[in-house]
């Protein structure tokens, strides 16, 4: 990659002005996968100077500033009081301290990536994101819409709820991204499930969520159906980590296990 | 353009470009402890501390320093010479490529968990590969080396 | 055994304090400023030729000092491989050639002021290619109606099996006793082909090197190689420069299991900096690691093991076919140690036969590596033990205990294999593999848990192992030399020949001095390597540096101490033998004394000055054999496949070990990269041939999280012909790990994983495949 100019942002306006101006400039995250892109750069845009690197809690939600590195995200008290802790387990798994020490929330939702561990148990968590220009929209909104969005990610919001939480990221080493990870949330009313690194991004598998939040109560016949409906009714590919079937049966073997654990945990 | 820093105690200006990485621009500035292992920031080789904190230096902007603290293992001889003696104790210091990276994560493992127990320092220490020792050694002399400081 | 005061002790390394501390170490630390980046243009096919290349507008660019193609070099065939000379290896290769013949060959090099400019012009060089149809397909190479090597002017230097006609870089056969009519004879025969990967070095230091012209006009090299004094001969050779006009300087290296023991930077370094009359290097990106320099050579072995129903084993039959990709670097050498550094280990059969070819592909080539074919025939045959034992419904350690290798015994294939050569007959002097086998069952606690243990309804535990041998040297070609010198104050000068590449190498060598010379470790100042300054060493490769380089540091001490009583003799008036020295004074029979520290000032200022200085060196006429016994504990998810490596056991016979720490971290290393070979280091290709697995973020060696626990000990043994006793060290904890694993997970589960890496998903498929059956 080659970079003409360098800009640290004076204000969120600076950033989004900027941004804009052309295609050739882009706002650098953590940089970390930046250096594998081809792209000629006109210039980057550096946010560092913004103050968008707290975690805050207000009376409903967690907010998360959008240069918040994964360390941050992993050591946070506030995060590890949501839904077991997903989120931190989550970052604490992605790749090393010193990687992690670089990487921010912000760069791993923008950059939409399949390997993702973050976007499961954030889709999970109902997160939704604050942009500069554009406002809140939800991560999953965020997610499904095609077009590429030139506007500067403030923050991420979690609404604070009561539930309990699982995940679990398939991996051959510990320094490797995901086989396949694997997200479960419940709260008083609902389960949400989400698989990513299908290699494809996190996506929630809403047949099984809509089958579960059907059930009264949960016996280990339905949790098995359901497990079955996630793996079944989502879509994964080959790569070189792992078959498209191997996916499967992991995502079914998972899922069970995390319906499990929670089920067990609210009885 | 110029980046003004604080490098092992001392303030540095330094006139880089906008793409320089820092693995480069400490290495020009006769840091030679600072060496490339991955082009990555896969194999913990090039970690140095900023404000304390480990980084992987080949995919840190040089242009991102300003004021900032960067810490090369040539800035802690004291710290770097303690683990040594440990890594010396287990054997745990073969081909020695990733030890001043591994130093210095370690440095900063003591400043923020002195009482790190085995399972602490292994997921501390998990980004920097070593293909030489097999990890037991290594994870035993820096229990010593934590001990030590205790 | 003796006692000794240094040898056998856990001496610290000699520099690992320097180095921790960031001090000037590795080739790089010592380029020039000023020198010229050499970036080398990789070809993007698998098979091509090289139609014409443009290099008009890169040589416009200010800054660009030297654009090299393959026109720029007289056709001069030679081997990148650093081996003995005549080596073993064919002559196929060209500084640059006309033919690209894997993803990440040489096409041109550029070298510039710097990086940016030398990338900019690689970006403005045009190359037209005739893209070919390339021979991805080892199995089906051999024979194929694409030649790999169509050129005509590459050879071989003696007999290898070598016929680029048929896609061979070497080939091989030997059999002893009729291994058709004993498996006939047999009461069961076990066939299985086995299948090994192009496992990645994956030393932390990428292959540097730096050249200059020094100030007497001769070309300075520093480079990160196992073999220096190889690399001064093959770069005089390919590059037509009088031997004397090359100095060679090893600095420190960052590992290099076998992956520096080759030339990769050096020919195009040396050729710029020779042309330009400039300073150069070039370092390699991880990528060129991965892509451009070697791997392991993957293969197919093909095993008939015959047995009678009392559990004695018959006759081996191995067949392998092994892929040594674009090049032949190390292909009949690897090829062999696969039969002769395996096939011993069951040494009572009445018949062996070990055959098979080396193919060419387009692949990057395969050249050394740790364990060198042993590993690959290791988990072949230790694996169809498991299963003669299951069909013989014998006890597998009980199979193995019947008819492995015991002390006093030999085997007729380390007389009719050797290493590219014929091989030398020898009685294991020294060999405690009962004993390593016994330990490891007590420490692995075997009993416990074989052959599984269920944790719950998903989770069981189960235990596999192995044992292997490997050598010490190759006997009558690897020589050692060391030169020990006296200097005032009484402290000694250590060089060698033998290259410190984080091994530990410079330590043990320093304890062995230093025993011998009755002194401190402190006392004695190393030096290794400099093709100027330092006497000759084959290099670090083939487990030779403990026994043979060991073995000449301790003739070069012995003589520098009878050097040194004859002249303490001289000084106090009397006969040398009635002097005796403690490694601090020297004594007569009427208790006059002179110190070390004393004689040597005298030799230096005062009295008859000269300088003492020793050099002896040591070629082998053996290569007495480590053994090891490996156990492995496991955790199987059985809906997953899904395993915890819980434990390694390795019990190790590698003679008295000069010094025990560094010894555990040789095995230690070597078991956690066998580990690595065994399961999560897989490689991929895509259907153009270009791997994807090229970098750490896709192939993945193991980190500190997946090695939890390793359990290492050491047999006690002496070995007569070893410097107190020793015998090597460095590859032989890497054999057992795939075969252990893959018998554990056998023992786990049912399912037999025959092909490398034994991955979660594999097993998985064999549980499903199994349950599918019933």
């Amino acid at each position: 990659m080659n970079i003409k100019h360098f800009h640290k942002a004076a204000s969120l306006d600076d950033a989004y002005e900027r941004v804009n101006k052309s295609r050739h400039h882009a706002i650098i995250a953590g940089g970390a996968w930046m250096k594998f892109s081809s792209r000629e750069l006109e210039e980057v845009i550096d946010l560092s100077d913004l103050g968008l690197d707290a975690i805050e809690e207000t009376k409903n939600e967690v907010i998360i500033g959008s240069m918040t590195t994964l360390h941050a995200i992993e050591t946070s008290e506030i995060l590890q009081a949501l839904f077991n802790g997903i989120l931190p387990e989550a970052a604490a798994q992605i790749v090393g301290v010193g990687l992690r020490n670089v990487l921010t929330i912000g760069g791993s939702i923008i950059g939409k990536y399949g390997f993702s561990d973050l976007l499961g148990p954030l889709l999970c968590m109902d997160a939704q994101l604050n942009f500069h220009q554009a406002g809140k929209m939800s991560l999953e909104a965020f997610l499904d819409a095609k077009s590429s969005i030139n506007d500067v990610l403030v923050s991420v919001h979690i609404p604070k709820q009561n539930g309990k939480g699982y995940f679990k990221k398939v991996r051959k080493t510990a320094l490797d991204f995901a086989v396949l990870n694997i997200a479960i949330t419940k709260t008083t009313d609902q389960f949400k499930i989400a698989l990513g690194s299908r290699p494809a991004r996190a996506i929630l598998a809403m047949d099984a969520m809509a089958v579960l939040n059907g059930y009264e109560s949960l016996d280990n016949k339905q949790i098995e159906n359901a497990a079955k409906i996630a793996a079944d009714a989502t879509t994964f590919g080959d790569n070189h980590r792992a078959s498209k079937a191997y996916r499967k049966e992991l995502a079914y073997v998972y899922v069970r296990r995390g319906l499990f654990m929670l089920n067990k945990e609210a009885s | 353009m110029n980046v003004t820093f604080t490098l092992n105690g001392r303030l540095r200006n330094v006139n880089i470009e906008p793409g320089d990485y820092l693995v480069d621009t400490l290495r020009q500035l006769g840091l030679r402890s600072v060496r490339r292992g991955c082009d990555s920031s896969s194999c913990g080789v090039c970690t140095i501390l900023v404000d304390n904190k480990p980084v992987p230096s080949c995919t840190t902007l040089t242009a991102r320093m300003d004021n900032k603290t960067v810490t090369t293992v040539e800035g802690i001889p004291k710290e770097a010479s303690l683990l040594a003696d440990e890594f010396g104790k287990q054997g745990a210091d073969q081909c020695g490529f990733c030890n001043p990276g591994i130093a210095l994560s370690a440095y900063a493992l003591k400043l923020n968990h002195p009482n790190a127990d085995e399972t602490m320092i292994r997921h501390f220490m998990v980004g920097h590969l070593c293909r030489c020792t097999g990890y037991v050694s290594q994870t035993t002399a820096l229990k010593a080396y934590l001990e030590g400081k205790r | 055994m003796k006692n000794h005061h240094v040898v056998n002790h856990q001496t610290p390394s000699v520099d690992g304090k320097g180095i921790m501390m960031g001090r000037d170490a590795y080739s790089d630390d010592f380029a020039h400023s000023d020198a010229l980046i050499i970036k080398i243009m990789r070809s993007p096919h698998a098979f091509a030729k090289i139609v014409s290349i443009d290099t008009r507008r890169a040589e416009e660019i200010p800054g660009v000092e030297l654009i090299l193609t393959h026109k720029d070099f007289k056709r001069n065939a030679y081997t990148r491989a650093g081996q003995g000379y005549p080596e073993p290896s064919p002559h196929d290769k060209f500084v640059l050639d006309e033919y690209v013949r894997h993803v990440g060959d040489e096409v041109c090099a550029v070298a510039a002021v710097d990086v940016k400019t030398a990338e900019k012009a690689l970006h403005a060089i045009n190359v037209e290619y005739e893209v070919l149809t390339p021979v991805l397909d080892f199995e089906t190479a051999k024979d194929n109606d694409q030649r790999v090597h169509p050129e005509a002017d590459i050879y071989e230097m003696f007999p290898i099996g070598f016929d680029p006609k048929r896609n061979l870089a070497a080939a091989y056969h030997m059999e002893i006793g009729d291994v058709e009519q004993t498996l006939r004879d047999s009461d069961v025969v076990v066939k299985e082909s086995f299948y090994t990967t192009p496992q990645a070095h994956a030393m932390m230091e990428p292959h540097t090197v730096n050249a200059r012209i020094d100030y007497n006009d001769r070309l300075l090299i520093y480079s990160s190689t196992q073999t220096p004094f190889h690399v001064r001969r093959i770069l005089s050779q390919a590059l037509e420069v009088p031997l004397r006009k090359i100095r060679v300087i090893k600095p420190r290296v960052g590992g290099g299991f076998g992956g520096k023991q080759a030339l990769h930077g050096e020919m195009l370094c040396a050729a710029v900096t020779l042309r330009t009359g400039k300073p150069s290097k070039v370092i390699f990106t991880r990528q060129e690691v991965f892509e451009s320099t070697y791997s392991r050579h993957p293969m197919r072995i093909d095993l008939r093991i015959g047995a009678m129903k009392d559990g004695r084993i018959t006759a081996i039959d191995c067949y392998g076919l092994s892929n040594t990709g674009a090049y032949g670097e190390h292909a009949l050498t690897v090829f062999m140690v696969t039969g002769s550094k395996v096939l011993p280990l069951y040494n009572k059969v009445e018949a062996v036969r070990f055959h098979g070819d080396v193919v060419y592909t387009n692949h990057t080539p395969a050249g050394a590596f740790r364990g060198y074919g042993a590993i690959q025939g290791n988990f072949a045959l230790e694996s169809i033990i498991d299963m003669l034992a299951e069909k013989l419904d014998i006890d597998p350690i009980e199979l193995r205990m019947k008819n492995m290798i015991k002390e006093g015994e030999t085997s007729k294939i380390f007389e009719v294999m050797g290493e590219g050569t014929e091989g030398t007959a020898m009685d294991m002097e020294s060999c405690k593999l009962d004993y390593c086998l016994n330990r490891g069952l007590a420490l692995s606690k075997w009993n416990k848990t074989y052959p599984r243990q269920m944790i719950s309804d998903d989770k069981v535990r189960s235990v596999g192992m192995a044992i292997a041998m490997q050598g010490s040297g190759i006997p009558f070609i690897d020589m050692g030399a060391a030169t020990i010198k006296l200097n005032d104050d009484g402290f000694y000068n250590l060089t060698v020949g033998a290259t410190e590449i984080g091994q530990g190498s410079d330590t043990i060598l320093v304890q062995i001095a230093a025993e011998a010379l009755m002194t401190e470790v402190s006392n004695v100042a190393v030096y290794s390597s400099d093709t100027d300054l330092t006497p000759f060493d084959t290099g670090a490769y083939a487990s030779s540096t403990t026994y043979v380089s060991g073995n000449a540091v301790l003739k070069a001490a012995t003589k520098l101490r009878e050097m040194m009583i004859e002249e303490a003799a001289r000084v106090l008036q009397c006969d040398s033998d009635a002097i005796t020295f403690d490694g601090i004074t020297f004594t007569d029979d009427k208790t006059d004394s002179i110190s070390l520290k004393d004689l040597s000032n005298k030799l230096y200022y005062n009295d008859e000055q000269k300088q003492l200085t020793a050099t002896d060196s040591y070629v082998g006429h053996k290569s007495p054999p480590p053994f090891m016994a490996g156990f492995i504990d496991v955790e199987v998810d059985l809906c997953t496949g899904e395993f915890d490596i819980l434990n390694y056991t390795s019990v190790v016979d590698c003679g008295t070990t000069i010094n025990p720490m560094l010894a555990r971290g040789q095995i230690e290393g070597g078991v956690v990269q066998g580990i690595g070979m065994a399961t999560y280091e897989e490689t991929h290709h895509n259907k153009k041939g270009r791997l994807i697995t090229n970098s750490f973020l896709n192939y993945k060696i193991p980190t500190t999280k997946e090695i939890l626990k390793l359990t290492t000990e050491f047999a006690e043994s002496y070995e007569e012909s070893g410097p107190y006793g020793a015998k090597s060290v460095g590859e032989i904890g890497i054999d057992t790990p795939p075969a252990a694993l893959a018998n554990a997970i056998y023992n786990a589960t049912g399912v037999r994983i025959t092909k490398l890496p034994i991955t979660p998903e594999k097993i998985l498929q064999g549980i499903k495949e199994k349950e599918n059956k019933r």
